[in-house]
């Protein structure tokens, strides 16, 4: 059985609480000894997730919150973030993630366009479940065990 | 978890000196000060990010506008001094390749 270490995590949906996440997200993957790197690359995955939350949620409720899940493993960390608010249209976000390529205009680029194409880049996995709210589950293992870096994708359990 | 924004103006250029975070707290302050300053014609600025420790998309964002208010307006802004993380955000999202980026030392002759 994979046992794991849990802490939860609540925040007011404001951006100026983004920053506090990510120290917390910092000091958990330091003590579960990930590498410099890598620590660098949860901070702004997680930071994109919560970010996502915070600007969604703020348009349903302007006092919500944020929760968050750190699930410790021995192997991996896997990142919940949840906001509750309503749900989004995820094909219609999906169609719009990915890096700029040279044939497109800057004037199709969108100001907001590559929070979740950087959550995908920076984490082994990344899944979005859109039922109640929004809820991101993102997993990066230490020492980059199990998923290469490249096999990245996002999968979806409506 | 704050962002320092200095703005001098040269005979030449304006240099725009970062220090701290961009993230969602602190882009739109950012965003606030560099726009007005693409909206004037024929000036080129210098966003120095030598002392940016943590940007994530909210600040490519911040820069995506940029560009495109400085197109429009027919200045010119390009980045230089970026940190190894900051500048593989860039390289990760394919920006690099849209967005001035000197990659020497200083961008400015001073």
């Amino acid at each position: 059985m994979d046992t794991f270490d849990f802490i939860e995590m609540k925040v007011p949906a404001k951006e100026e609480y983004v920053g506090v996440v990510r120290l917390s997200i910092s000091g958990i993957a330091n003590r579960m000894g990930f590498t410099y790197e890598d620590i660098e690359d949860l901070k702004v995955a997680v930071s994109e997730a919560v970010t996502n939350a915070v600007t969604h949620a703020y348009e349903v409720n302007e006092n919500g919150e944020v929760t968050l899940g750190f699930a410790i493993y021995k192997d991996r960390l896997e990142v919940m973030v949840a906001d509750h608010g309503g749900s989004f249209n995820l094909q219609e976000v999906k169609k719009n993630i990915g890096p700029y390529e040279n044939d497109r205009s800057i004037d199709e680029l969108r100001e907001g366009g590559f929070g979740l194409f950087l959550m995908q880049a920076l984490m082994d996995k990344v899944e979005i479940n859109n039922d109640s709210g929004v809820i991101v589950l993102m997993t990066k293992f230490i020492e980059e065990i199990g998923v290469e870096l490249d096999d990245d994708h996002v999968s979806t359990t409506q | 978890m704050n962002l320092e924004i200095n703005v001098t103006e040269h005979p030449d250029i304006i240099l725009v000196q970062l220090s701290g975070e961009i993230d969602a707290y602190t882009a739109p302050q950012l965003k606030d000060k560099l726009i007005p300053l693409t909206n004037r014609k024929g000036v080129r600025i210098e966003v120095d990010l030598e002392n940016v420790n943590y940007m994530d998309s909210t600040g490519l964002g911040v820069f995506i506008s940029a560009l495109k208010s400085s197109k429009e307006n027919g200045s010119k802004i390009t980045l230089f001094n970026l940190k190894d993380r900051v500048q593989r955000l860039f390289k990760i999202t394919g920006l690099h390749q849209l967005i001035d980026i000197n990659l020497d030392e200083r961008g400015v002759n001073n």
